[in-house]
């Protein structure tokens, strides 16, 4: 055994230990992550399934201390609400995210953007349910559907811009330089190449933004207001599940309480579908 | 024998740092010329300098003059999207549109540029897949993905994309350089059958195969043109010590 052999031999018990030792630590982690997520949505399902029924969905609220009152106004205004926020945050976001990556990457301008997005990512959402309390509600007099769904497109906006871009950037530049020298012109390589090379990437980002938004509770407070009454009128206070949850999680009552757990395994419901739907709808074409 | 290309000066930059020193160069018509030299020495550069596909990349900037067909075609009148029509490419690594389909790939220097005939899309992707010598190999699974070709095919297929627009020159920015000796061999005889009909400009770090397929070769180094000939004088007896220490692999 030369020299070099020698020490490297010298090494190996602790080498092997370390090695070990930090696996272990590893798996260890990657468990004990899981444990809360997995608690949450095993007591969540327990918790809500026995409420959780046709009526639940389909009714309003009951008063207390009748029974089988239901939480169809929460859900059809959530609905209303996220389709609000998604026709302000998808487009501005997009289109936003396309010229940070194919139209001005570097420069004072797109760096501005990109702080700016990232400063809102971490603002409270509370203080944006203030804004838009100070710029819609105010000036209109009155809480409103649209309020509250201009507070969580404001809160959508930098997920999808800082999400797409980074899919968009993910599309390898053979592929735009390919178009390029075809003699396509750059909007048609963007729209006809790198967005379908990005589309599934960007729909997950999209998507976990709407998951996001839609359970947000305090931007609603000053903005939807809550409604105990069917509404579809966005210039009327509208209910919301994580409002209804709220409201029904802090009361005294035995029965709303049960009710709050069905409404937070309505709205996980209402995000898995929504996401499995667009995923569906933007599979890629199967070749054979 | 008719210059297709002429080059005067051609300088270029990617940001500050300068990559070719003023390449005057003329291309003949229908002969295969290759651009030979080390790695880093302006090769590929130059080429993307004659199509306009140098500007794409943020920063960079060229100076001088290139003629096609005695249009300078960086002159403000010209539209790059034109000349990228005229002046066809294929890169290093074969690069088929991930989400389109053999036809699709073929056909999409056509379709996406507003040609609508289905028929004649058909019947260009036919001829430009038998140029590119790929048709018998892929004609009964046209909708299969372009991703599910081989190497060699895929840039084969890159090839037949590039000639259904039908330009008259074709820039080969090292085509068989990811590919095996046989998808080589193929490519090789492929610009043969092609430079009947085209101009086709190659850059290749391989000498041999600028020695086996090209009519003229020209080399760079370090962003100069130190020599630019007859392939077989230039393999046989350069004239610059330079060019001769390169090609009998003295370094590089």
């Amino acid at each position: 055994m030369n020299n070099l052999q020698a020490q490297y031999n010298k090494h190996m018990i602790r080498r092997k230990a370390t090695n070990y030792i930090m696996l272990t630590m590893m798996v260890l982690c990657a468990v004990i992550a899981l444990i809360p997520l997995i608690s949450i949505l095993t007591h969540i399902g327990a918790s809500g399934i026995k409420g959780l029924n046709l009526g639940f969905i389909t009714n309003l609220p009951s008063p207390v201390g009748e029974t089988g009152g239901g939480m169809g106004n929460g859900l059809v205004g959530t609905l209303i609400l996220v389709t609000i926020a998604s026709v302000i945050g998808i487009p501005l976001g997009v289109l936003t995210a396309i010229y940070l990556s194919e139209y001005q990457q570097i420069g004072i301008f797109p760096s501005v953007v990109r702080f700016v997005a990232d400063s809102l990512l971490g603002i409270p959402s509370i203080v944006v349910g203030i804004f838009a309390y100070v710029v819609i509600v105010i000036p209109m007099k009155s809480f409103s559907a649209f309020a509250g769904g201009a507070a969580l497109g404001i809160m959508l906006i930098p997920i999808i811009i800082r999400g797409t871009e980074g899919m968009l950037r993910m599309v390898p530049d053979s592929y735009r330089e390919a178009g390029l020298a075809l003699g396509m012109r750059k909007w048609r390589v963007i729209v006809s190449i790198v967005l379908p090379t990005a589309i599934r990437g960007i729909v997950t980002t999209i998507m976990l933004g709407i998951a996001r938004i839609s359970g947000e509770t305090a931007p609603l407070l000053l903005t939807a207001f809550g409604n105990h009454y069917w509404s579809t009128r966005i210039d009327q206070p509208i209910a919301a599940l994580p409002l209804q949850i709220f409201n029904y999680a802090i009361s005294p009552f035995e029965e709303w309480h049960n009710q709050a757990w069905s409404g937070s395994l309505l709205l996980i419901l209402l995000v898995l579908i929504i996401s499995i739907v667009s995923r569906v709808a933007t599979r890629q074409q199967k070749f054979k | 024998m008719t210059k297709i290309i002429k080059t005067e000066k051609v300088q270029a930059w990617y940001g500050t740092e300068k990559a070719l020193n003023g390449i005057s160069l003329d291309i003949n018509k229908n002969k295969v010329t290759a651009i030979i030299g080390p790695s880093g020495c302006g090769k590929s550069t130059f080429i993307r300098c004659l199509n306009r596909m140098h500007e794409v990349i943020p920063g960079a900037k060229v100076t001088g003059k290139v003629l096609v067909n005695d249009v300078d075609i960086y002159s403000a009148q010209v539209d790059p999207v034109d000349i990228r029509r005229k002046i066809g490419m294929v890169f290093q690594k074969p690069n088929p549109f991930p989400t389109m389909s053999i036809f699709n790939n073929v056909a999409s220097g056509l379709k996406l540029n507003g040609i609508t005939d289905k028929k004649f899309v058909a019947e260009s992707v036919e001829k430009s897949l038998k140029m590119a010598a790929l048709w018998d190999e892929v004609k009964t699974r046209l909708h299969h993905s372009g991703m599910s070709l081989s190497g060699g095919q895929q840039q084969r297929l890159c090839i037949a994309r590039a000639l259904a627009v039908e330009p008259d020159i074709l820039l080969m920015d090292e085509p068989a350089s990811a590919l095996d000796p046989i998808s080589t061999l193929r490519i090789e005889e492929l610009l043969q059958e092609l430079k009947k009909e085209y101009t086709i400009v190659i850059v290749t770090h391989n000498m041999q195969q600028a020695a086996r397929i090209s009519d003229y070769t020209a080399f760079l180094l370090n962003g100069d043109l130190i020599e630019y000939d007859l392939t077989e004088s230039m393999f046989t007896k350069p004239n610059d010590k330079r060019t001769e220490d390169y090609i009998t692999g003295r370094f590089g």
